[in-house]
């Protein structure tokens, strides 16, 4: 034994499983990375500006509640990165660039610092931004562009260059002009809701419909399920959400036959990328292993009655908020039975 | 219900699997360690009051000889590991932390390891009452780390009708051969001591739970337990922390210790096979527990193996057998998930000491790792054996709602076996916290 020995001090544990919150976090991001380059396969140079900008103005707000906060940068945790990649894939391909940077600000400033930062926010923050820019921009946040269009590699989609404080221009003429196919302009929940017209499942899969950045059902699938088999998400929510959901649909069209079905709620609009992306987000769901399961139940079935009797088309992201929302009392409802717990009640 | 349990497989729910490092040692039959130049015998070995020195200063001793003696009924004598000179009482570093009284034995260069004093007995003419005092006689405590004084274990208070001894030769911390070795060598001294105690408990069945991952001992014990003995052998699943006596009873027996209870509630006293192994051997001849036998391993010795030492003996003598890799290293006494690391080279190896574990660069440098917020992954309540939130008691522990952790959160139902803090991926000292707000609650009771 060498003379000048140093010993070193800790507490038990000495033993770690290894994977920490920055590895969990970037394995996210990289699990996004697909999504995020199908959808720029599907609409071009717009989309690419639109996730550079929703991940920048995420990342410059993230780094500027660090400052006022006067702590560290929290950057390096990849969690404002995740963020600005969500909250692009919910937003239209076409959505006015400033306007997403807004989106950003949103998500992190209310939905994220506001409660104290990563860990803290009790909503999903990319989620806070869209709502924000829904209830703001009713407009630009509900028009569509077609996908694969001509000329996307050359060109923006003309609402993308909106002047900041700018309400875009119409697109009608542009739409025409470059639509490979005939293009309906309205987004498969709402000519299903509306027009009670039906789009291809096979469409819906792939997300080669009107529809946000991010609708790819297939392209979700897959690398949520990565995320899954990875153990950096869990589980139990997506499937709990896609078991109500088709549940609920299957059996609201035994009642009603021209109701859709099953297979087409669960593919259309944004129930896949919630479902494995935003409502699995560790921070805004429950702990507790039935708290999961109720909350999963809880989305899918507020999605499919928003869907099915409420007045927008779309429901996704109220039911991911307001299971967030649940998220507390969920927990508190579901606490863990403690071992050897009926003892004690019998001995008292 | 987990899929272990869907399979058949006897088990509990939630617990790690952490990756187990038993092969470096498991393979290493036991060898005894010279003895060193010096012995440290800390009164305070066991739970309970500290033992009264019955020696002086210069005093000559002989191995074997009692050298302090058991200060009321939760206590322990303790006994000479060498013949030598006692040095004096002073204050020693130890293992728990704050330095603690103990005998200083300066041992006899030529000091025989024959054991001296104690005399044989006939254990099959002793009543159940006989053996209970011949094992408070021996000093033994319980080898598998916990030290509580084995004949208050093997005399549960009245009123309590046990039925089952349940042996524990889990072993479940990583690293750690030590209980495996004795299984596989001293065999038959386990089933004798396995006898002693369920003669003295008055009990007609045993059951020795043994880890799947050691299957040779499952094998080698149920071929030397004659059909009437009512002792059986049950392999449970390979999971941590599956040798916690509450996760054992239940995965052996499928009987929950009720919160806050005691396993002789539901009939049950658990001994580790350590224990019994060393109480076979002991018991007939009259001796005194002097020697323990300690898996000495990890990245940083030279020599990694299973070691029968005199109790005493420090970690400095110890790692200069086995050898020392590097200067910078964590030292800790017991397995990784539930050890302490040792302050000094001078810390002794005493009867609850399972094993000396060296962790060197870069398996240290861990504490550089930052601590982040707790994201509510949930990872820590799946990983809970006893079914708490351990999420939500780090987040009261941070704010100092030590009372709202005590009376809604169940704070004292955690034994601190270490899941929460190993699966956490923000690496929250979660353990360390729930400690913390222990002994603060335990302040304010006092």
């Amino acid at each position: 034994m060498k003379k000048k020995a140093q010993l070193e001090l800790r507490t038990s544990p000495h033993a770690h499983a290894g994977q920490d919150v920055v590895q969990i976090m970037r394995n996210v991001v990289w699990a996004t990375v697909p999504i995020a380059g199908f959808a720029v396969w599907q609409y071009g140079l717009s989309v690419l500006a639109l996730l550079l900008t929703a991940v920048l103005s995420c990342l410059l707000s993230e780094r500027l509640f660090n400052r006022l906060g006067l702590e560290p940068s929290t950057l390096g945790d990849w969690s404002a990165s995740i963020t600005g990649i969500l909250l692009a894939l919910t937003l239209p391909p076409g959505f006015p660039l400033w306007m997403t940077a807004v989106a950003g600000i949103i998500a992190i400033a209310m939905g994220k610092a506001l409660f104290g930062g990563l860990g803290m926010n009790p909503l999903n923050p990319a989620l806070v931004g869209r709502a924000f820019v829904q209830a703001a921009f009713p407009v630009a946040i509900t028009t569509w562009t077609p996908s694969l269009f001509n000329g996307r590699f050359t060109s923006f989609i003309p609402t993308t260059l909106t002047a900041p404080f700018q309400r875009p221009p119409a697109i009608t003429e542009w739409v025409q002009g470059v639509a490979v196919d005939s293009f309906a302009g309205a987004t498969p929940l709402a000519l299903m809701k509306f027009e009670h017209a039906a789009t291809p499942v096979t469409d819906l899969i792939l997300g080669a419909t009107a529809g946000s950045t991010g609708e790819s059902a297939l392209v979700i699938l897959v690398c949520g399920l990565y995320l899954a088999f990875r153990r950096m998400l869990d589980w139990r929510i997506p499937v709990s959400i896609m078991a109500a959901t088709a549940f609920l649909s299957w059996a609201y069209q035994l009642i009603e036959p021209t109701a859709p079905g099953p297979l087409f709620m669960l593919c259309s609009g944004g129930l896949m990328l919630g479902a494995w992306f935003m409502a699995s987000d560790m921070v805004g769901s429950p702990v507790t292993p039935l708290g999961v399961v109720i909350y999963g139940l809880l989305i899918g079935f507020i999605t499919v009655a928003v869907r099915l009797f409420g007045g927008l088309n779309e429901g996704v992201m109220y039911a991911i908020l307001l299971g967030n929302a649940a998220t507390p009392l969920i927990d508190q409802w579901t606490q863990p039975r403690v071992f050897g717990a009926d003892g004690r009640r019998k001995q008292a | 219900m987990n899929l272990a349990q869907l399979l058949g497989m006897a088990s509990f729910r939630h617990g790690i699997h952490p990756p187990d490092h038993k092969a470096e040692t498991a393979s290493r039959p036991i060898r005894r360690m010279p003895f060193p130049p010096r012995l440290v015998l800390p009164l305070a070995q066991h739970i309970g009051k500290p033992a009264l020195p019955l020696v002086q200063k210069g005093q000559e001793v002989v191995r074997g000889q009692p050298i302090a003696a058991a200060d009321g009924y939760v206590s322990s004598p303790i006994h000479a590991p060498a013949t030598g000179r006692v040095r004096g009482i002073e204050l020693m570093p130890s293992a728990r932390g704050p330095k603690e009284p103990a005998i200083l034995l300066d041992v006899y260069e030529s000091a025989t390891q024959e054991v001296l004093w104690g005399s044989p007995r006939k254990m099959g003419e002793l009543t159940p009452e006989e053996i209970v005092q011949a094992v408070w006689d021996s000093g033994m405590v319980g080898l598998g780390g916990a030290a509580f004084p084995s004949h208050v274990k093997l005399a549960p208070p009245k009123g309590l009708e046990v039925d089952v001894l349940v042996v524990n030769g889990c072993e479940c911390e990583p690293y750690l051969t030590c209980d495996y070795r004795m299984m596989l060598e001293w065999t038959d001294d386990l089933v004798r001591g396995t006898r002693y105690a369920m003669l003295a408990l008055g009990v007609k069945k045993a059951v020795i739970g043994i880890e799947d991952n050691k299957m040779d001992a499952v094998r080698r014990i149920s071929d030397r337990i004659s059909a009437g003995s009512g002792i059986s052998v049950k392999a449970v699943e390979t999971k941590y922390p599956q040798g916690a006596e509450k996760m054992l009873i239940k995965s052996a027996l499928g009987r929950e210790v009720p919160a806050g209870g005691l396993p002789a509630q539901i009939g049950v006293v658990v001994n580790n096979v350590g224990t019994l192994a060393m109480l076979g051997r002991l018991l007939p001849r009259g001796e005194g527990l002097i020697e323990r036998v300690i898996t000495v391993t990890g990245p940083g010795v030279e020599r990694p193996g299973n070691y029968l030492v005199p109790i005493g003996a420090t970690v400095g003598f110890v790692l200069k057998q086995a050898g020392l890799k590097d200067v910078r290293a964590e030292v800790i006494l017991g397995g990784p998930m539930m050890g302490s690391s040792v302050p000094s080279f001078d810390t002794p190896i005493i009867k609850g000491t399972s094993g000396v574990l060296v962790l060197n660069e870069p398996a240290i440098g861990a504490e550089d790792q930052r601590i982040w917020p707790c994201i509510k992954c949930g990872r820590c309540l799946s990983a809970c054996p006893m079914h708490l939130n351990p999420s939500m008691l780090g987040l009261l522990a941070a704010k100092r709602e030590f009372d709202t952790m005590a009376e809604k959160y169940h704070l004292f139902d955690c034994f601190e076996c270490g899941c929460c803090s190993y699966t956490c991926p923000s690496n929250i000292p979660l353990v360390q916290y729930f400690r913390i707000a222990k002994s603060i609650q335990r302040e304010k009771a006092a």
